[in-house]
């Protein structure tokens, strides 16, 4: 049994495509992704959006995003069925856990480093009242 | 330290030393004023630069499409190199253009 890794699928469809068929494309990838004993933790659907350059006939396309976590086995398989389907434009699977390792131990990191320089200070490691949102998290929210 | 070099200054053959650091002082320019570069993701503890953050990116993609260099933007190398690969990947994903006329 090989190791689960997280990974991030994006994928554009047809502008012209109905709701019918992102969802059919949707419960495709669903069933691909159990068949291999993966997961799917977050699906977001970024709606219509503009492309930068055209990609054939497309300017606009439906942008769906999944956080997948599965085997390489499964990725595999589902970039394969993606790059075969006429129903998607483009895809773009990226892996993802160890970058968000690294993300949770500097934001650790940088808690315990507060708490320290706080505790230094004379003051209770946790500000009382909620501090003014940091740029990380405001760069969370810029993405989608 | 710095206090004692200036006052040694007037003295014989210290002088010349103390001004060339003043020198250094200003940056080296050559034309105009440099700005002091500082890495934005550095600065903003940005830790992680995602290829789905569009108006983070465009702000390292000028007009023309091409990634900044580094010597203009001042983003610092681990940084940049993060920068690079998110900018790639958005532009797979036709977020941000290979190139514009």
């Amino acid at each position: 049994m090989s190791a689960h890794r997280q990974y991030e699928l994006v994928y554009l469809l047809p502008a012209e495509s109905s709701d019918q068929e992102v969802a059919d494309l949707q419960a495709q990838v669903e069933g691909i992704v159990s068949r291999f004993k993966g997961t799917i933790d977050k699906t977001e659907n970024w709606g219509r959006r503009r492309l930068a350059y055209e990609i054939g006939p497309h300017k606009e396309a439906v942008y769906v995003l999944h956080a997948i976590t599965g085997p390489g086995e499964l990725v595999k398989e589902l970039d394969r069925r993606l790059k075969v389907s006429d129903a998607v434009v483009r895809h773009l699977v990226v892996r993802v856990d160890e970058e968000n390792e690294v993300l949770e131990r500097r934001r650790a990191e940088r808690k315990a480093h507060i708490a320290q320089r706080r505790v230094a200070r004379g003051l209770p490691p946790e500000p009382e009242e909620p501090a003014a949102p940091r740029a990380d998290d405001q760069h969370e929210q810029a993405e989608v | 330290m710095s206090d004692s070099m200036d006052q040694r200054s007037g003295g014989p053959g210290k002088g010349g030393r103390g001004a060339k650091r003043d020198d250094k002082g200003q940056g080296g320019r050559r034309g105009g004023f440099r700005r002091r570069r500082v890495c934005k993701f550095c600065v903003e503890h940005i830790d992680h630069i995602s290829y789905k953050d569009v108006r983070l990116l465009a702000g390292f993609v000028p007009e023309r499409g091409k990634i900044q260099p580094r010597r203009i933007s001042g983003t610092c190398a681990t940084h940049q190199r993060k920068l690079q690969t998110a900018i790639k990947r958005a532009r797979q994903l036709a977020l941000i253009p290979y190139l514009t006329d």
